[in-house]
């Protein structure tokens, strides 16, 4: 099968869906001429127009709030917010607006509305582009949160985000980007809130999503050198969670780990790690552990920001504590 | 002469005797706590919703605030069914989920209420650009209160609709105070017009006391927009005759002051210069005003009759 980069797999997936659906349009900072921050929108503003791929002023909050006015008035907006530490500049829109008003007004309206933006640390770009805040946005009923690991999920999962009739915050890792996997051609999608086994395993169970799903099977590769085998599961949507494929795993594996980016207190992981208590404590030989970022700001030095993150230095000792 | 049919005259009338009405029925119902929690009562601005609502036709969208019952009315919302809403029953517009803060009746153009201050400007923005793309020739009437005029979405909102050439009439309703802090000490510039030259986009202060003002001025706007000229500022000078809300003392304003402004109460005024010009009889106007009564009173009998909403509704409509 043919490879292409996570970047391509994404501008495929726009491509595909504006060429489908007239009513599909791109709205954000620098994705017309530019081509996006990180390129997943180029070659699209040349095919498609100034109509339909519209650059707008550094204006977030207008940005998500005029992509749920046109969401509920017959348009498939896919707006762009350039990073995910900007989402606080919009953060009334899509908490108080976008998530809310379907529920507000007794259901008697639809929000097809894409939010894309990227997170997470890997370029030195210290403590305002390089935050993992997805667990801000799990918090938040009515929004649905992907975030794909590989150029495959992240294809299908953005072509299904798109023809999703709620309001989807689409969380891309900077560091992804590049990175290449197998991606088939022509047109498939993937629902929205099923997790996918990455690898078999026996011993644990490892819950690890977007960037921290490589490190996991990076860490696994090394592990089964040394006879330690672990299930990698990728929940690729965070709200809803698909608690039942990592319950089903864990019941197997009798111990958990996730690996998760983003700070440790109030993370993602302290959510993942209490259904797995709620639903599989019986079936627990041991606590459930978490791998997760450093409770501080993403400092700037190299050096420093390895550190502020998992790797997969630390998730090899975590499993070989948990099964020593 | 006032040029307005009598067909007009009377539609502008009930409206506004409507919103009158239920507002004031609202105020008795929350001190009776048949009502609960709180509500933003729209009494003495019934002249800018009524006659904003009269300048545009049923298929135009309106986004309304926290303030909204009026605006609701006007665009033709169900009393029955939006008092129902205010009270949190099944029947309510909103099945009993949004309340006074978020009434909401698409089916009539109508994109909701708001909690927050300024909280409609995207919505009323993104519906605009939604309107262009899909290249039909409806209009967008974005009211919202002198309160979101220095938020940063106001300005947001304002320049896209201006670089888009979006079809949106910016209303703002000047009702003199943002909850208990003046214009005067919150805005730096008092002509409030003068905010749209910062986004090169025409602007009018109008009374909005008085409801042909008020249509006539929107109707211009409305036009210019349709024309696909793009959006207009269109300030409303009103007043609300409660406080903000049900516990506010309205320390911040003088009686004298309330006084002034009840002199030219909207409907009193309007009511006045028609059954002179002959317009309307005075009959006509009372008989009106003991119909709206019964109308309202229906309204809340249908709405404490009506069911509370079902256990089993908690989680439906999260998601679609």
């Amino acid at each position: 099968m043919r490879e292409i980069t996570y970047r391509q797999a994404l501008n495929e997936a726009l491509a595909e869906e504006m060429e489908r659906d007239p009513t599909v349009f791109i709205m954000g900072e620098d994705v017309a001429i530019y081509g996006g921050a990180y390129g997943v929108t180029r070659g699209l503003y040349e095919r498609f127009g100034e109509e339909r791929v519209r650059d707008t002023a550094i204006s977030e909050a207008a940005i998500v709030g005029a992509g749920l006015g046109a969401a509920i008035t017959g348009m498939r907006p896919v707006t762009e917010i350039m990073y995910v530490d900007f989402m606080g500049l919009c953060m009334d829109q899509l908490n108080n607006q976008v998530a809310k008003i379907r529920y507000m007004f007794g259901g008697k309206t639809k929000v097809p509305l894409v939010v894309r933006t990227q997170g997470g640390a890997g370029r030195t770009l210290g403590a305002h582009h390089s935050q993992s805040l997805e667990s801000w946005f799990i918090h938040i009923p009515g929004i649905k949160v992907v975030m794909p690991s590989v150029p495959y999920d992240a294809k299908g999962l953005l072509k299904s985000s798109i023809r999703e009739d709620n309001p989807i915050l689409f969380i891309e890792h900077k560091m992804l980007y590049n990175t290449k996997g197998e991606v088939p051609e022509g047109e498939y999608t993937l629902p929205i809130g099923v997790a996918d086994v990455k690898r078999e395993g026996e011993d644990v169970t490892v819950v690890a999503y977007s960037r921290m799903l490589l490190f996991a099977l990076e860490a696994a590769k090394e592990l089964e050198q040394e006879g330690i085998s672990i299930e990698v599961i990728d929940p690729r949507t965070l709200l809803p969670l698909d608690i039942d494929t990592i319950v089903n795993s864990v019941k197997k594996t009798n111990r958990a780990i996730i690996v998760e980016e983003d700070c440790k207190t109030g993370g993602t992981g302290a959510e993942i790690g209490m259904q797995i208590v709620e639903n599989a404590f019986d079936y627990l030989d041991a606590p459930v552990v978490r791998v997760a970022g450093a409770d501080v700001p993403m400092p700037k030095s190299p050096v420093l920001e390895e550190l502020a993150i998992p790797s997969k230095e630390r998730i090899i000792e975590a499993v070989k504590e948990l099964v020593g | 002469m006032i040029d307005v049919s009598h067909d007009e005259a009377f539609y502008y009338l009930k409206k506004m005797m409507e919103i009158r009405q239920f507002e004031d029925k609202i105020m008795e119902l929350l001190s009776q706590n048949i009502a609960q929690g709180g509500s933003h009562l729209y009494a003495g601005e019934e002249a800018v919703a009524v006659g904003a609502v009269a300048a545009i036709r049923p298929d135009d969208y309106i986004v309304s605030t926290h303030r909204g019952h009026g605006h609701c009315i006007a665009k033709g919302g169900k009393l029955p069914e939006l008092m129902a809403e205010i009270l949190g029953k099944a029947t309510g517009v909103c099945r009993g989920k949004g309340g006074s803060l978020h009434l909401a009746d698409v089916s009539t153009g109508n994109l909701g209420a708001n909690g927050i201050v300024g909280g409609g400007m995207g919505i009323a923005t993104g519906a605009a650009l939604s309107v262009k793309m899909r290249k039909t020739d409806q209009v967008v009437l974005c009211f919202f209160g002198d309160g979101a005029l220095n938020l940063g979405i106001f300005h947001e909102c304002l320049n896209m609709a201006a670089v888009w050439k979006l079809p949106v009439v910016y209303i703002c309703e000047n009702n003199l105070y943002g909850m208990s802090v003046s214009v005067k000490r919150a805005c730096a510039v008092q002509d409030l017009t003068k905010r749209a030259l910062a986004y090169d986009m025409p602007s009018q202060a109008v009374d909005g006391m008085d409801v042909l003002a008020v249509k006539e001025a929107t109707s211009r706007w409305v036009d210019y927009a349709r024309g696909d000229k793009g959006p207009s500022l269109l300030i409303c000078n009103t007043y609300r005759y409660y406080g903000h809300s049900r516990s506010d003392p309205r320390k911040y304003r003088t009686k004298e002051e309330e006084q002034q402004w009840r002199d030219r109460d909207p409907i009193k005024t309007f009511s006045q210069r028609c059954v002179k010009e002959g317009i309307l009889s005075q009959t006509e106007v009372e008989t009106l005003e003991k119909e709206v009564e019964a109308e309202i009173e229906q309204a809340v009998q249908f709405a404490i009759d009506s069911p509370w909403p079902q256990p089993e509704e908690l989680c439906e409509d999260v998601y679609a």
